[in-house]
């Protein structure tokens, strides 16, 4: 089961076992990962899920989506390694995958 | 002074529990009124997920957030509810038994003899930037929403954001205003095509200015903008000066007036019991969302069944000589009757 590490911006680690095919905001609020909100439930309509992903990481998953950048727009802080964490699937190579959460989700 | 429209049922939330508390009541020949923040009916389900699907409304294998919202419009339709869009419920007052005082930020006053709370995850809110020290410009220099557009005759406006609203108020508010800066995070924008064209235009043309980055600080002194700063996606920093700023970054749930009403809370939810769903205020009811009690799940057909029963006890307040007999809409004529099929 591979195990994804929240850093939130208070500096609270959360590593948490996956589930392969869940995804990444799933996996944080089973963490209680409290600083990913996740108000629309993972609908790709709300941006409090975002996160920034470790540089380590970036390149290993795909790109987000026109409709991701989009609702990317409503985030705050918005950096290069900027994601909405709904959007991240889990997989067996994301193990050890790390995120970091920003200071406000907007709410 | 507004007249003050009297009403049985008054529903805060539009939502689909809001919309089927209508049904519910309207059986019992109970009138509803709602009250929703967002200017359509709907809540969440056509605020967050228009598009998307639901799955687990029972006996509808697989329907939209749009489509759910305009089925129960269709089921409400026969009860003929009045709808108060666009419109927070600010205050609440009880002055009868049950009886009950509600005023909205647009000034409307309610006296309602049942309260039903459907108020979902609270209300609907534009989100804050994060800007440090943002308070004290807020309604002053610094808003969310334009209400008058005289109001930025001849000012230098700062607009933030990438989407409709912050694209339309830009063509709308340009030739009304000293100068407009548009300032998004990137060169693209989710806005509608032909707005974006023709703030494209705009900036060809040196009747606006585009700026790409994120704001970072705002100047100014007691209320009234000077300048903000903005940060573009190299780091390097820029300072606009500006009268007033209009950040559009979407909107947020949050709880808003509902805690001002004299009712008990748990960490932003209303307790309430599982026979009556009324809260610690007799002839406050809340359904939905925004209610707890041992078990609660936060789904739809949750809020259904409260609903249900609810009406059974606001039956009681609004007719307290009437008594209730239960029946079937498949074998009712007087039930048939009121849905206009009979």
């Amino acid at each position: 089961m591979p195990k994804i590490t929240f850093i939130e911006y208070d500096g609270t680690v959360h590593t948490v076992d996956a589930e392969v095919g869940a995804t990444v905001m799933e996996t944080a609020l089973k963490g209680g990962v409290t600083s990913i909100v996740a108000e629309c439930g993972g609908s790709c309509t709300c941006s409090t899920c975002h996160v920034y992903v470790d540089e380590k990481w970036r390149d290993k998953i795909p790109p987000a989506s026109a409709e991701e950048e989009n609702q990317l727009d409503s985030a705050f802080d918005v950096r290069s390694n900027s994601r909405l964490s709904c959007q991240i699937k889990v997989t067996e190579e994301l193990d050890g995958f790390t995120v970091h959460t920003p200071t406000y989700q907007g709410r | 002074m507004t007249e003050t429209i009297k009403t049985d049922a008054l529903i805060v939330g539009a939502g689909p529990v809001g919309l089927f508390a209508v049904f519910e009541l309207g059986l019992l020949d109970i009138k509803a009124h709602l009250v929703d923040i967002l200017d359509k009916v709907g809540g969440q389900c056509a605020e967050l997920y228009p598009e998307k699907p639901i799955y687990d409304i029972p006996g509808i294998p697989y329907i939209t957030g749009q489509g759910l919202t305009d089925a129960l419009m269709e089921q409400v339709k026969p009860f003929k509810p009045t709808f108060h869009l666009g419109e927070m419920v600010t205050s609440l007052e009880k002055v009868g038994e049950p009886l009950f005082r509600v005023t909205t930020d647009r000034g409307k006053t309610f006296e309602a003899k049942v309260i039903v709370i459907a108020a979902g995850g609270g209300s609907f809110q534009p989100k804050r930037p994060p800007i440090q020290g943002i308070e004290p410009y807020e309604g002053k220099s610094v808003f969310y929403a334009v209400r008058q557009m005289e109001a930025f005759r001849g000012k230098r406006l700062l607009i933030v954001g990438g989407g409709d609203s912050a694209l339309d108020w830009t063509l709308n508010l340009q030739p009304v205003a000293k100068r407009i800066t548009l300032i998004h995070r990137r060169d693209d924008f989710r806005a509608a095509p032909d707005s974006v064209n023709k703030m494209r235009a705009l900036v060809t043309s040196g009747g606006m200015d585009l700026s790409i980055g994120q704001v970072t600080a705002l100047e100014g002194e007691g209320g009234q903008l000077a300048a903000a700063q903005v940060k573009d996606n190299a780091g390097a920093v820029t300072r606009i000066e500006c009268d007033a700023m209009l950040p559009f970054f979407g909107l947020t749930m949050k709880l808003g007036p509902v805690a001002n009403w004299g009712l008990d809370l748990q960490s932003e939810l209303v307790p309430v019991d599982t026979a009556k769903f009324e809260t610690n205020v007799p002839g406050i009811f809340a359904v939905g969302d925004i209610n707890t009690y041992p078990g609660k799940l936060k789904l739809i057909l949750s809020g259904f069944h409260e609903v249900a029963l609810m009406s059974q006890q606001a039956h009681r307040y609004v007719f307290p000589d009437k008594k209730l007999v239960f029946q079937y809409t498949t074998s009712s004529t007087s039930l048939q009757k009121k849905l206009g099929v009979a």
